[in-house]
């Protein structure tokens, strides 16, 4: 729409005047930053309009808080780790030890990138739950009177389920990354005698090393964002900040509590999503592919 | 090929096949398995029945359903509109106000959902705006959400088109806004789609502003399937989950069908 404010074709061409940004600035303003503001305000909010730090002191002090903010550190940072090691794990052996079909699966992984999150919790319940398919098969084949398993409802379920869901963000950077690996390369080293792991670790790695940082970051923001994941293992005393957010507000209606929560997670996630920023432009377009 | 050894190479392939299979396959597969399961007590259904599906297309379902495709549409439609306004101008714009306005039009996507549902009612509660009870904060909140993905493929889409086409147009004669009906629109049209549909996608799965924001009379699918399993009937959230699951991919493979012009020239 930008080049309607041409004023004729030639002379300025792809220099017309600024203004064709402010409808949808306007808009994404009143939708969304008007709206930030506003808990912003509202976690201030005290008495007759007086603005106070006591709401931050209250929260900041709390069990609740303490312990959401540690279940939400934890959980991005293990999943992370997982989606990193299984990402890598899987690209390896897609991009260097081809087969037929191996293009299509890799798709195939792509795709659960489009499926909601809380899928997986769901059919989690059915593999790993107390009356899921693996608990009730140790019990019939161990004789056991009660699940063995039970570690679905901490959280390590959520961590399992989130690494599944964010894989395919780490896989998507490291499959690009991996094709730009010259071949040939590989086969040299390889005749001149260099193994498997050594031909690993001094070629393909460091070729790795922004994907893995990019991807990584994305996933520690998406991870630390993560709700439904959450909401649907509902496992007792796994409550993350969104979770607690969403408690506080809907459950409680204690709205100026929810507030403070939020902009303390929304300051969170903002820095990690710079730190993504940095480390995309660190590294310029080798990334490429992610949103 | 990095593994030369037959055994090696098969070892390899193993390890993915187990990968995948217990990560990726499994769940898939016990999902469809739970949405048309009647009775399971053992390790594994013993009946079988259709009946989830038969309640997933009736009743508050079927209104679900409904709900999550009219919202996914519209959302999705007006982020595009809107992010690919904003990607078209902004390719005008000076480079410093430029790469500020980029991450500006990113920020969304950073943002945790939770959170932009809590905004929306706190904003939107009061004057000079009442939203709040409507559908229309339904509408605000999926747009909010998906808004940075439609932004971003555009601006991808925008950054990798070559220029030629449309410098070639103008020195022509072609009007700006037949230049940009003609040529750069139609180039951008795979880019478009796909905003479109990731959108789409993304719109069908949210969860968490929903749950902060909808109206009675007004339950998306997500929202709906945790309700359901949350009173225990686990098997027709699954037969729902199913159902979202496919319609979000049949948007997104029919979409990647359309034949494009441009790309074939």
């Amino acid at each position: 729409m930008a080049s309607l404010a041409l004023p004729l074709p030639g002379r300025r061409a792809f220099r017309p005047s600024g203004s064709w940004i402010i409808p949808p600035a306007v808009v994404l303003g009143v939708l969304f930053f008007y709206p930030l503001a506003l808990i912003l305000g509202e976690s201030f909010a005290g008495g007759k309009g007086a603005a106070t730090l006591l709401n931050y002191a209250g929260v900041l002090g709390s069990v609740q808080f303490g312990s959401a903010l540690w279940h939400t550190v934890t959980i991005a940072l293990v999943a992370t780790a997982g989606c990193l090691a299984l990402g890598l794990v899987l690209s390896l052996i897609l991009a260097f030890i081809p087969f037929p079909g191996s293009r299509v699966l890799a798709r195939v992984i792509d795709t659960f990138i489009a499926l909601p999150t809380f899928l997986m919790a769901l059919a989690f319940t059915f593999i790993y739950g107390t009356a899921g398919i693996l608990n009730t098969s140790l019990m019939q084949a161990l004789h056991l009177g009660l699940p063995p398993l039970d570690f679905l409802y901490s959280q390590w379920g959520v961590i399992l389920a989130e690494v599944t869901v964010y894989t395919p963000f780490v896989m998507r950077p490291l499959l690009a990354a991996f094709s730009l690996v010259e071949r040939a390369e590989i086969e040299i080293a390889s005749s001149l005698g260099a193994g498997t792991f050594r031909i690993m670790r001094q070629i393909i790695l460091p070729a790795a090393v922004p994907a893995l940082l990019a991807g990584g970051s994305l996933c520690l923001l998406l991870t630390t964002n993560e709700f439904g994941i959450v909401l649907f293992i509902g496992a007792k005393g796994v409550v993350t900040l969104p979770l607690l957010i969403y408690t506080k507000a809907i459950q409680e209606f204690d709205y100026t509590g929810a507030c403070v929560l939020a902009v303390i997670n929304v300051c969170l996630s903002l820095s990690l999503y710079s730190l993504y920023r940095t480390t995309l432009s660190w590294f310029g377009g080798r990334s490429a592919g992610l949103v | 090929m990095l593994v030369w050894s037959r055994a090696g190479r098969t070892v390899a392939w193993a390890v993915l096949a187990l990968l995948v299979g217990v990560i990726y396959a499994l769940p898939a597969v016990i999902i469809i398995l739970a949405s048309i399961t009647g009775q399971w007590n053992g390790v594994l259904p013993s009946h079988f029945t259709l009946q989830h599906y038969a309640n997933a297309l009736h009743g508050s379902s079927a209104a679900m359903l409904r709900a999550s495709i009219v919202t996914g549409l519209l959302a999705s439609g007006l982020a595009l509109v809107n992010g690919s306004w904003a990607a078209l101008a902004l390719r005008n714009t000076r480079p410093l106000p430029r790469r500020v306005l980029d991450i500006v039009f990113f920020i969304p996507s950073a943002v945790p959902s939770v959170s932009v549902g809590l905004g929306l009612l706190v904003a939107f509660s009061r004057p000079p705006l009442l939203l709040n009870g409507t559908l229309a904060i339904v509408f605000v909140a999926h747009f909010v959400l998906v808004s940075a993905y439609s932004y971003g493929n555009v601006s991808a889409g925008l950054s990798r088109i070559t220029p030629d086409y449309e410098q070639v147009a103008e020195s022509l004669g072609a009007r700006p806004w037949y230049r940009l009906r003609r040529v750069t629109l139609p180039l951008l049209l795979p880019y478009l789609i796909a905003a479109f549909s990731l959108s789409f996608a993304l719109s069908m799965g949210e969860l968490g502003a929903t749950v902060m924001v909808y109206p009675p009379g007004w339950v998306t699918l997500p929202v709906g399937i945790f309700g359901i399993t949350d009173r225990g009937a686990v098997f027709d959230g699954s037969a729902l989950t199913v159902l979202l699951a496919v319609t979000a991919l049949a948007v997104l493979i029919a979409l990647s069908r359309i034949p494009i012009k441009a790309a074939q020239r």
